[in-house]
Order: structure tokens, then C-alpha cells, then sequence
């Protein structure tokens, strides 16, 4: 079990609910994942409410925990009306908070990410926020009130994986206490493993399983490579060393000249 | 009067919010609803007066990363 924000979850994988080739294989993905918790969003409505219904029924259908996002937000008060709108929506005041700052990297305004935060927090929101691997603007997230911090590894979609190890290890040893999920970048199950041996306490992606020739499969083999990752990370690794060591006992060979 | 709804113009004659999701057959518990880019609450929109201009957002559940 995992322990987020006091809520026991029963898988270190979250996954986004975004760009699956049908609903039915979204829902199949989410199964075979094992995720506990999935992300939603909220957009304009133009059928008279029926597609958001039939989508929210589907979710709900799941019995996993609802982590909606502000995605697509790029000012404060965006962001912040959003996520008001979202907590009344899906009765939670867990809110992945992204305030963007670049259309190309589509990477955190991270100024804005903070001040949104601190305004969500003071109003009793859980924020997850969506912020970079700077070491500083983690301490004024967390000044703000947050209590979980969401790096990205690599642009979102990008599946390039985490570019940046140096910093991602920086940032498990500033915070040992912090629940950290990297977000964001993810490409391979693999790349998952390696964060999570980094020692990072979770993992959201979406694209690379939604993405995939075979969602279901990816989503199943993204699970496990989390708890690979997590088991390695708990059972502690070797250190690499520039030099050969035999692993069979040098002692007790045959002297045969 | 002249109202913004999600984006798109209309001319309708409801006075609260809630009169302009019926209009406009908004249906459900799972729609937000924002004016001006403020959240009117669920409970506040019987009451809410409209005016001529205002921005209305009404938002439902949708599929996100």
C-alpha cells in the first residue's frame, strides 16, 4: 500500500485518462495498469451535458480516485477558477495544479505555479502541482502549502524519459519526506523503473500508454515496471564501480601448473 | 439580452443562470458553471442574476492527463 496524502493507494502508477483509441480500451487500460488513481479534466461542454456524463459514468464505473487537472491553463486565475470549478464538479479537493508557461515545452510558469498554489492551498485544496526539477521553486511550492510535488523528467508527450537524472536524485535528497511523482515524459516502462529506483514514491503518465499500438499491454507493463522499480529501490542497489570484481570466490580455485 | 457562451453568442431572454442552462438544455450534477470567469456554485445559480455581457463558461468532465 501507499500512503498519499493519508489516503492508502494500493499502486504507485497514475495514470492520465487522455488520448485512448476508445473508451472501452481506456477503461481495460486503467484495469490491467493496476493504477489506483486517474486523471480527468474539464472542458467546455457543447452537447447539452451528455458527453461529460457519459464519460464521468465511465470513470466512476472504474472505483478508482479522481485526480482532475487544470490542464491547458496558462494564467493564475484560470488555474485557480478551474480547479474551483473542478472540486464541485468531481467532489474532490485533490487538484493537479498546471499553470503553463511555453507553448512549446509547454513547461510550469512556475511563478504563476506558485502563487496559484498558495491561493488553492489557503482554501483547502490537496494541490499536486506540475512544476519543473528547480530545487528552489519546490521550496516555494511547498512553502505555499503543498505537500506533494509533481517534477516533470522530460516535456510533456515527449516520451524522451528522464533527461535530467542529476537533477531528479537532487531532488529525492532535498526532500527525503515529500511524497514525490514524477510527471511528465515518461516513454518506455523502463523509464518508469528508473525513476522509481531513483527512489521517487510515484509515477502519472498517459501518453505512452495511450499512445501505444497496444494500450492494454503497455498499461499492464508500465504497472509493473513501478513495482520493480519500487521493490529495487526498497531493497537497495549496488553502487557502479569503474573496475572488474569477480563474483566467484577467488578462494579454494584449482592451481593447476 | 446578449450573453457569451463558451464562446459562442447568444440572444436569450433568461435573467438567472440557472433559467440559462434550462434554455439551453444544460442538464446533470456533473456541469461547473462559471460567469465572468468567477465559479457560481451549484446551490447560487436559481439566484444568480445574469447580465447583458456576461461571460458564461459551463464545463463537464472530460478525458485528461
Amino acid at each position: 500500500m501507499f500512503d498519499l496524502l493519508g489516503t492508502n493507494l494500493s499502486s504507485r502508477l497514475l495514470l492520465g485518462t487522455a488520448q485512448y483509441p476508445s473508451p472501452a480500451i481506456l477503461a481495460d487500460a486503467v484495469k490491467a495498469s493496476g493504477a489506483s488513481v486517474v486523471t480527468v479534466s474539464l472542458r467546455r461542454e457543447m452537447a447539452g451535458g451528455r458527453a461529460g456524463e457519459k464519460f464521468w459514468s465511465l470513470i466512476r464505473s472504474l472505483g478508482v480516485r479522481i485526480l482532475p487537472n487544470t490542464a491547458g491553463c496558462h494564467s493564475v486565475k484560470e488555474a485557480v477558477t478551474t480547479a474551483k470549478m473542478a472540486r464541485e464538479v468531481f467532489g474532490t479537493t485533490w487538484i493537479k495544479l498546471e499553470v503553463i508557461g511555453n507553448h512549446d515545452t509547454l513547461q510550469p510558469d512556475v511563478f504563476g505555479l506558485v502563487e496559484a498554489a498558495r491561493i488553492l492551498c489557503e482554501d483547502g485544496f490537496a494541490v499536486f502541482p506540475y512544476t519543473t526539477d528547480d530545487l528552489v521553486v519546490a521550496e516555494r511550492l511547498l512553502e505555499a502549502g503543498c505537500k506533494v510535488l509533481m517534477p516533470w523528467c522530460a516535456p510533456i508527450g515527449s516520451a524522451l524519459g528522464p533527461i535530467n537524472i542529476m537533477s531528479l536524485r537532487s531532488m529525492r535528497g532535498h526532500f527525503p519526506g515529500v511524497p514525490l511523482i514524477v510527471d511528465a515524459g515518461l516513454g518506455r516502462p523502463s523509464h518508469a523503473a528508473t525513476v522509481m529506483e531513483l527512489g521517487f514514491d510515484a509515477v502519472l503518465l498517459n501518453t505512452a500508454v495511450a499512445r501505444a499500438a497496444d494500450p492494454v499491454g503497455m498499461a499492464h507493463a508500465f504497472g509493473k515496471a513501478v513495482e520493480a522499480g519500487r521493490e529495487a529501490f526498497c531493497s537497495g542497489m549496488l553502487e557502479p564501480r569503474d573496475v572488474a570484481v569477480p563474483s566467484t570466490p577467488t578462494i579454494g580455485r584449482a592451481v593447476f601448473s | 439580452m446578449r450573453l457569451t457562451v463558451n464562446g459562442e453568442a447568444h440572444e436569450i431572454a433568461a435573467t438567472t443562470l440557472a433559467d440559462l442552462l434550462a434554455v439551453l438544455d444544460y442538464e446533470g450534477d456533473w456541469l461547473a458553471t462559471a460567469v465572468n470567469s468567477d465559479l457560481v456554485h451549484k446551490a447560487n445559480r436559481a439566484e444568480f442574476q445574469l447580465s447583458e455581457g456576461d461571460r458564461i463558461e459551463i464545463l463537464s468532465p472530460m478525458q485528461g492527463g
